[in-house]
């Protein structure tokens, strides 16, 4: 199959190759790319697993081609560290709440919230239950996973008023 | 110069972040930055890739496949049939019940999506477009869906295969379509209590097929290795040894030949015990082709094909005195095993523990049969978050003890209350032959109603009675009690064991010699948390902290032997090996100190990270200075260095134990069930590590919560499956998930070393008759006793339909 030409900036890098364009953008992150953060759940869109942040939105990778990711700026579980190093309040309050077990979901799930804290800086519980709806959990229940977007929400907004 | 005080014992303790403390986890620093390794993260040189054509018919004949256009497909290497693997006799593999089960499907399909061939090709694109150019041509059967007219002198006969073997693995078949009979308990005796009662009451409960969607898949990858002959399987197996043993029987590739690795899992809860057609394929294809094929199911065959749970539907009979004393029970289940028998239970008990079916009731007389038989639907049969069938038994005698607390106009809490095993009957030996290590259930239920303030919840369910009556409210309360007894901790070797295979397990110890250490477990994590809460027990046992210890599991060429994870057996079993291995650490570390401290090991005592002089405590060799000692000096009558390794094989099970309560509101006109509140008291004895043990818990609950009000797999009439995909099957996300409330009490187990019982699958046991009693609870004033599950908004409201409470 013949293939096209894409170019995207992913997690501050300018990324060009040549894909066919039937592939699903999550293949091309993980297969491509070694990029394999994000993961594959269902073939339904339902379970999250593969979010990314896409043009300041989180977007489930399976469910776009490559092709429709031309130019796009991309943010995936492994750019939401600084870039120093230091982990995303998110990441830190995810392992200090026990938000996580297996951890399959959890790229996704933090892609997720990483975008709801600028979406909403200061979510009520229900506001973030809403918000990571479109995210599975099968292992947490996910009363830690509230908790610890909760608690990073706090943190964010913390750091916020000191700058 | 500051001259620092020696640190306090309470430093001490928590410095070595063992038995008890709320560590935080050591596998979250990978996952929460996507660095986590599941299986299909790797990435092979030269991998190919496989993907399966699947039966679209529930029971039909095969009358001719053609791969021609698929082998034409650029990039498509190979195409495997049934024909195929005959040569090398892998057509057939054996299952973990004793019977055999399909790789790819020999001249008849037997359940829809049921795997035909499989095709390997350059990567997943190709093979799913080859996949649809496989020409198979069929002649479709009629398909058997209903487990009660399997039995049928009509019926269809499913398996031709095995048509003449009347002998099962488990005994006598009376049918065709029958598997097995088993029983167990007092039949005469249970029938005369019957007979006898003041009361008695019946009802057929079935507890539906459900699946247990671990949100990763299944899949392997298998890579020959040519020049050396070994075959290496990684996967998703949550027993790599049992997965190379069997490789190895089926394979004839010798055990040595082969290494099993069970990476990163993203959730098994059971699905990824049993042994599936992707694995032989894949084995297969990289052994022809001489290059590693990677196979992944996606979800639909992950929930079409891949080891359903349940699916059976249990007659349950109570006999009682007037005053509510329980003096007998009897069961029937009818067991729908779809068209291969691929439990995953241990040898002995092709109905698993289901005998535990009496509960937490101190029953005289019981019996139990169990009958298993053939249908056109998916393999499986595994404990789905629970151990081997507990959680049908616990929701077969939690409905039956609700149903007949109803008939006798008791309180259901009351009736629990009056039946229960005492405390001082434990060690107590069931009417069904269990022996229940410990327990105090009376505290733990007290406890329980206490806290939710059972008493003032009784008084408003009341008071919304009457105001529904009124008018005033269209909401119906209802209060849902259960108290469930767990078997789990499978098991001691004289009973359990799996294709031979005794259910012990095993650790590994070795410490460096600047006092660090690695141990390695024959068990694999699957979000448990073993890497963090296994360096805890061992960090009590020898007093290395547990940030010191690294933990290893799932590799077959370094970790010892070992059975598994599943059936909550690791805390039991390898968590017990664990413990023992530390003991031998110390024993010897005892050895040298003496020797260091120039006194006789009796003169040594333990305390928290080092031995001192009794009586003499400023005396004393940490453990971090006797391991050095142990590899730079000749200790007379000692070898050098500090290993050890202990295979455990455990006296008996453990019997956790707990109390649950749950409020729901249900709206009698949409059906639509709010869960109010949600108390869970878990009893698991010694709690290792408290943080871990309550994210389990909300994640049985939540598990229990899907069951209970929406999971489902169902077939229609021709045998099309029903829900499965995730547009159908229910997972609950965030918003219908309530918030849960946890407590506990603990009840040491007698016999395991650190007297911890298992955690993981009590939620999802004592959570399912929780919800479902809660629903039925809030409609019982209605004279409603019994509904099936799944209590969706649908079947709910169809309840109060029929009841005529509906507008």
């Amino acid at each position: 199959m013949s293939k096209t030409h894409v170019k995207m900036t992913i997690n501050g890098d300018e990324v060009e190759a040549l894909a066919e364009p039937r592939t699903l953008l999550i293949h091309f992150l993980r297969e491509e790319l070694g990029l394999t953060g994000p993961h594959i759940g269902c073939d339904t869109s339902h379970c999250g697993a593969c979010t990314i942040d896409l043009d300041g939105k989180s977007v489930k990778s399976c469910t776009i081609f490559v092709a429709q990711a031309q130019n796009a700026e991309i943010t995936t579980i492994e750019g939401i560290a600084h870039p120093d190093g230091t982990l995303h309040a998110l990441q830190e309050a995810f392992r200090q709440h026990h938000g996580l077990q297996c951890g399959f979901c959890t790229p996704g799930m933090i892609t997720r919230a990483y975008r709801l804290l600028q979406e909403n800086p200061n979510p009520t519980e229900e506001e973030i239950r809403y918000g990571i709806s479109g995210n599975l959990c099968r292992c947490t229940g996910y009363q830690n996973i509230v908790k610890a977007i909760q608690v990073a929400a706090e943190e964010l907004s913390v750091k916020e008023a000191a700058q | 110069m500051n001259v620092q005080s020696p640190p306090t014992d309470k430093q001490r303790i928590e410095k070595l972040q063992g038995l008890g403390s709320s560590r935080k986890r050591v596998e979250d620093a990978r996952f929460t930055q996507g660095k986590g390794n599941y299986v299909d993260d790797i990435k092979l040189p030269g991998m190919l890739f496989g993907d399966f054509v699947r039966s679209p018919y529930g029971h039909a004949r095969i009358k001719s496949i053609n791969k021609d256009a698929a082998l034409a497909v650029p990039g498509v290497v190979a195409v495997l049939t049934a024909e195929d693997l005959k040569p090398l006799n892998l057509h057939y593999m054996p299952t973990l019940a004793g019977d055999v089960q399909a790789v790819l499907a020999d001249e008849k399909v037997l359940f829809q999506a049921q795997e035909v061939a499989f095709v390997v090709a350059k990567d997943r694109y190709i093979a799913a477009d080859a996949c649809e150019l496989v020409e198979v041509e069929y002649e479709e059967l009629p398909a058997l869906v209903d487990a009660f007219k399997a039995m049928d002198a009509d019926a269809p006969l499913l398996r031709e295969d095995i048509k003449d073997k009347m002998e099962g693995a488990h005994g006598a078949r009376a049918h065709y379509n029958h598997i097995f009979h088993w029983d167990c308990g007092d039949e005469e005796g249970a029938n005369k209590a019957l007979a006898d009662a003041d009361v008695t009451v019946e009802e057929m409960i079935t507890y539906q097929r459900v699946h247990p969607c671990p949100l990763e898949t299944c899949g392997c990858i298998a890579s020959m290795d040519k020049i050396n002959g070994k075959l290496t399987l990684w996967g998703t197996f949550q027993a790599p040894h049992a997965v190379r043993t069997v490789a190895s029987l089926i394979t004839n590739i010798p055990e040595h030949k082969i290494r099993v690795v069970s990476p990163d899992i993203g959730g098994g809860f059971g699905n990824k015990v049993g042994v599936y057609p992707g694995y032989i394929c894949s084995a297969v294809a990289s052994i022809v082709t001489g290059v590693p094929i990677k196979w992944v199911e996606d979800r639909m065959e992950n929930l079409s094909a891949t080891a359903f749970a349940r699916d059976y539907h249990m007659t349950g009979k109570l006999a009682a005195t007037k005053d509510g004393v329980i003096t007998g029970l009897h069961c029937h289940v009818l067991a729908d095993h779809g068209a291969f028998d691929a439990c995953a239970d241990p040898t002995k008990f092709p109905a698993g523990f289901f005998n535990i079916c009496t509960g937490s009731y101190d029953i005289p007389v019981a019996y139990c049969g169990v009958d298993g038989v053939y249908t056109n639907k998916a393999p499986g049969g595994v404990a789905y978050r629970c151990s081997f069938r507990v959680t049908e038994a616990a929701y077969m005698i939690e409905r039956m003890v609700d149903i007949l607390a109803r008939k006798l106009d008791m309180d259901p809490a009351e009736l629990r209350m009056k039946n229960f095993i005492k405390k001082e009957q434990f060690p107590y030996t069931s009417a069904l032959g269990w022996e229940y290590d410990s327990g105090d259930y009376h505290t733990a239920l007290e406890k329980g109603m206490e806290s939710v303030s059972y008493k003032a919840l009784r008084a408003e369910q009341v008071e919304n009675r009457a105001a529904f009556e009124r008018g005033e409210t269209r909401k119906l309360m209802g209060i849902g009690v259960a108290f469930f007894t767990e078997i789990v901790g499978a098991g001691p070797v004289k009973n359990c064991d799996i294709l031979g295979l005794g259910m012990f397990d095993s650790c590994e110890i070795r410490i460096h010699p600047t006092g660090s250490a690695i141990a390695r477990l024959g068990t694999i994590s699957q979000g448990q948390g073993h890497a963090t809460t296994f360096a805890q027990i061992l960090a009590t046992e020898i007093g290395i902290p547990a940030e010191d210890i690294t933990l290893e599991e799932g590799d077959t060429d370094t970790a010892p032997y070992g059975l598994g994870t599943y059936g909550s057996r690791s805390t039991p079993v390898a968590g017990a090996a664990t413990a023992m291995a530390g003991r031998k650490i110390r024993a010897k570390a005892q050895m040298i100190a003496a020797y260091l401290l120039e006194v006789h090991e009796g003169d040594l005592e333990w305390d928290i990270d080092r031995f001192q002089v009794k009586g003499n405590p400023e005396a004393h060799k940490t453990m971090k200075e006797i391991a050095f000692a142990s590899y730079n000096q000749a200790i007379p009558g000692l070898e050098p260095g500090l290993e050890a390794v202990s295979y455990y094989d455990p006296p008996n099970m453990t019997y956790p134990f707990g109390a649950y309560i749950c409020v729901v509101d249900i709206d009698v006109d949409t059906g639509v069930t709010d869960i109010r509140s949600f108390y869970a008291l878990d009893d698991c004895g010694t709690r290792i590590n408290p943080m871990i043990i309550e994210g389990q818990v909300h994640g049985g609950l939540t598990e229990a919560l899907a069951i209970a009000m929406g999971q489902e797999i169902s077939y229609d009439e021709i045998g099309n499956i029903k829900g499965g995909s995730l547009m159908d099957f229910y997972l609950p996300t965030a918003v219908e998930t309530p918030m849960w409330t946890t407590d506990f009490t603990t009840t040491p187990s007698p016999h395991h070393p650190i007297g911890a019982k298992g955690v993981g699958e009590s939620p999802n046991v004592g959570g399912v008759p929780a919800f479902s009693n809660a629903v039925h609870d809030a409609f019982a004033h209605k004279g409603l006793t019994h509904t099936q599950m799944p209590h969706d908004h649908w079947r709910v409201w169809k309840t109060a339909q029929k009841l005529g409470l509906t507008d």
